[in-house]
């Protein structure tokens, strides 16, 4: 396989892979049993307690539809939606926040998960990797069994539970950090950027940890494994020390299957950073979903959705797209 | 058959769960979601053993019946999934071609698509009516895609061996072939992909519950932590409301992993090649 063969066969399945992700978004909740114009109709009309006159409501209804969408049949609705989507980053209003599209709140939001994702991924797969590969390397020894037993121990351990667990201690038992995320908008200063990472940290902590076992444990796997190797038992003899093999021999050939293995899972870090960013009232795409549903915002809600799978595809391609840059086999064939 | 200790731990957990949680109903005469059946707030006990909550309910019998209520869940839906996945792996592995081509698509998609949006706008339309059951089928939809992913990548690599036209040239039809030959290797992954998706199950519906938006009004292991932090738990300081349920998640899903991994080993063993 050469590396153009690599690229459109990577960049094809990425297009597979936004097309179904948009289109399951787009008929999933049409083929729900309940309306969501229906329930906004009915809210609207328990606030004004029933006094609503039908002409009043079937204009309302209408004019909602229009806003949704939801004019013409399915098919036209989904190419409407797709161009829409696709050519001019449109998601329609936001309700709650009426006229204001949706865009611009996504385009507001995206930055703090991109950022939050960005350096608690960095930091997490570093760190467990590193810690991985001592672990797999010296595997013999005392402390690398017990790495490999906190790793083990925090693996399956779920982001709103280590959510829960640092807010209990970092914000109630021990208050050194804010219990949510209060930064307000205007232009950036020194005390600005130390004010966002201040409130930002439990939450990237909450993410690293989350990431942390998986790391280790794939790590340590992977470089025991080519510790025995026949070219590493080759430099050994040939008297190469032994740092140097742990970098320049296990370590190369043991983060590739990680780097892999990091775009694979993307999507689930992407998930945990969602669930995170609600619990920490962090202001990121995750809270807007929550604050959404509260508000019976449904076009805000399909917007982020949208932007939240085309995000996860795109930053899978790039992770794939960088990869023949570690790999010599892909590049130079 | 001789277990490993991650296998021992593992599956000593979760007797202690399962079996817990089945019999222990059996002493409790009280609904354990009714709210103001005994005094508020009450310290831990001999008769309220985790104490009592501001909404006057026990706590330590809100949370039996939570780990059952989630680990009944996490059972039911990982039949389907483990159904699906056994049946879309296999056959996409061992038929080829076309299909087999189609089946990944679908499956790298669902992979890779975060399930958590998607799972949030579903819960947002069945919000207030919907039940249990429909929790469960939206948690099939995407629970079955790593299973069918690994176990079809099995069968594509046993496809190729020897015995499988021994037994083709002996008369064996596909499905012969498929169920005599193929599954008996790739019968462990199943049970590993079983586990692993009791785990992701009860996680998933957990963290909907968290947030609010499952059936909060059925005790699991999410929806008792919501009532929690919805009643502000902390801010009161009733922190055993949370504690609990969360040490319980936390051991709970150690003794899933264990039993998966330490199966995972033992049997790599028995294979002859770790």
């Amino acid at each position: 396989m050469n590396l153009i063969q690599y690229i459109l066969t990577r960049v094809g399945s990425y297009l597979v892979i936004l097309f179904v992700g948009i289109t399951v978004t787009f008929f999933l909740p049409r083929l729900m049993p309940s309306d969501p114009i229906e329930g906004y109709i009915n809210q609207i009309q328990t606030q004004a307690g029933q006094t609503m006159d039908p002409a009043a409501i079937t204009k309302l209804r209408q004019s909602l539809r229009e806003l949704y969408g939801l004019e013409g049949n399915l098919v036209s609705q989904y190419f409407n939606y797709l161009k829409k989507v696709f050519f001019e980053f449109d998601f329609g209003p936001s309700l709650s926040g009426f006229p204001k599209p949706v865009s611009e709140y996504i385009l507001q939001a995206l930055p703090w998960t991109a950022g939050l994702l960005g350096v608690s991924i960095i930091f997490s797969w570093l760190i467990g990797n590193l810690i991985g590969l001592l672990a797999g390397f010296f595997h013999n020894t005392r402390w690398a069994t017990g790495l490999e037993v906190v790793g083990v121990i925090l693996y399956p351990i779920p982001y709103y539970i280590l959510a829960l667990v640092l807010i209990l201690l970092f914000a109630y038992v021990w208050p050194i950090f804010p219990l949510s995320t209060t930064i307000r908008p205007g232009p950036m200063s020194i005390g600005k950027i130390r004010l966002i990472v201040y409130n930002s940290f439990l939450p990237a902590l909450t993410l690293v940890l989350a990431g942390f076992g998986w790391n280790v444990l794939g790590m340590k796997a992977l470089s025991f494994a080519n510790k025995e190797e026949g070219y590493v038992q080759f430099a050994r003899l040939k008297g190469v020390p032994s740092r140097t093999i742990m970098f320049q021999y296990v370590a190369k050939n043991s983060f590739l299957p990680q780097i892999t293995a990091l775009a694979l899972s993307i999507g689930g870090i992407f998930n945990g950073a969602l669930l995170t960013e609600i619990l920490f009232s962090y202001p990121g795409l995750g809270l807007r979903m929550r604050t959404a549903i509260g508000n019976g915002d449904f076009n805000m809600l399909y917007g982020t959705v949208t932007i939240s799978i085309i995000a996860v595809a795109t930053a899978a391609l790039i992770i794939d797209l960088l990869y023949p840059f570690f790999d010599p086999r892909i590049r130079y064939q | 058959m001789k277990l490993n200790l991650r296998l021992k731990i593992g599956i000593t957990i979760l007797a202690i769960f399962i079996l817990g949680s089945l019999i222990l109903p059996f002493f409790n005469h009280v609904d354990p979601t009714k709210q103001g059946i005994f005094f508020k707030n009450l310290r831990p006990s001999l008769q309220h053993l985790l104490g009592t909550n501001s909404q006057g309910q026990d706590i330590f019998w809100f949370l039996i019946y939570s780990i059952r209520n989630s680990l009944f869940l996490g059972i039911s839906v990982s039949i389907f999934t483990t159904l699906i996945a056994t049946l879309v792996g296999l056959s996409a592995g061992y038929i080829g071609g076309w299909y087999d081509r189609l089946i990944m698509i679908l499956t790298d998609s669902v992979i890779s698509i975060p399930s958590f949006p998607i799972l949030i706008v579903l819960g947002a339309l069945v919000r207030g009516n919907t039940s249990f059951t429909v929790v469960g089928i939206i948690l099939v939809i995407f629970g079955w895609a790593w299973g069918a992913r690994t176990i079809r990548s099995m069968a594509l690599s046993i496809r190729e061996r020897e015995f499988i036209n021994t037994a083709i040239f002996s008369g064996s039809n596909r499905l012969e072939v498929i169920f005599n030959e193929i599954f008996p290797y790739v019968y462990a992954y199943i049970v590993v992909g079983f586990i692993n998706s009791i785990l992701f199950v009860i996680n998933t519906e957990a963290a909907l519950a968290v947030i609010g938006l499952s059936k909060v009004e059925i005790p699991t292991l999410g929806s008792i932590i919501f009532w929690a932090l919805s009643y502000n738990a902390f801010f009161t300081g009733q922190y055993l409301w949370v504690v609990a349920p969360v040490l319980a998640t936390v051991l709970l899903f150690l003794g899933l992993f264990l039993t998966s991994t330490g199966y995972n080993q033992m049997f790599a063993l028995r294979r002859g090649h770790s």
